[in-house]
């Protein structure tokens, strides 16, 4: 066994804010020496496809800070999710954040294990050919196998 | 400011690019070679101090010059 820490995440959001978490976290602790597992589930898995979409909301999300108050309602309106991801891309580009296909990039070279839950790949009809490459498949026991040794483990 | 063997320019880049890029390039670099780099974001000098005391990386210098801070580390 080696004497490296280790970080055992579950992602299970796939929007464009609830994919930064794991994926920081992961990269980062990999810089640092960790040996490190992500177990993607349920809309976890959005985040391993090729071709990321990802969007952000306001909705239900009263905290998420806005350039101008909109009343929920507005909110709601067809175009209204496209823009304001496209905003808060455009933000987080200009602030010097990376996109979440850096960090997964940058994961993936620090050999940083992806794992996708079958279970939801089945229960969803996920097509795999559009994941990225590299990733393995597993449950709940291939989880545990790794975050039972695991001195961080974080849900998220 | 002590001689360094490589530079790598971190402005404007955000959490936790700094570290990653810094990683990176240490990763190319021998035992006891020095390595300088300049950051916008405030939020590294915190996160240097600590990537130092976890990875064995001796921080060498850290300071605010001119708006931009300034770190010196030196490859384990």
């Amino acid at each position: 066994m080696s004497d490296e820490k280790k970080l055992a995440i579950i992602a299970t959001k796939g929007s464009l804010d609830w994919a930064y978490p794991p994926f920081i976290l992961a990269s980062t602790a990999a810089a640092l020496g960790y040996e490190t597992e992500i177990f993607f589930t349920f809309y976890g898995l959005q985040l391993l496809r090729k071709k990321l979409n990802l969007q952000v909301t306001s909705l239900g999300n009263p905290a998420m800070p806005m350039p101008m108050p909109v009343p929920v309602i507005m909110q709601a309106l067809p175009g209204m999710q496209a823009m304001m991801s496209s905003m808060m891309k455009s933000k987080m580009k200009k602030k010097g954040v990376a996109s979440i296909e850096e960090l997964r990039d940058l994961c993936v070279e620090a050999e940083v294990k992806l794992i996708a839950c079958q279970m939801t790949v089945d229960l969803f009809e996920f097509d795999t050919s559009e994941f990225v490459s590299g990733i393995e498949y597993g449950g709940a026991a291939t989880f545990f196998e790794f975050a039972g040794q695991s001195d961080i483990c974080l849900y998220i | 400011m002590t001689d360094f063997s490589q530079e790598l320019d971190a402005s404007g880049l955000n959490c936790p690019l700094p570290i990653l890029r810094a990683k990176k390039a240490l990763g190319a670099m021998a035992s006891g070679e020095v390595l300088k780099i300049i950051a916008t974001d405030p939020g590294s000098v915190k996160d240097f101090d600590s990537f130092a005391k976890q990875t064995g990386n001796e921080l060498m210098e850290s300071k605010e010059e001119g708006g931009k801070f300034l770190f010196l580390m030196k490859k384990k």
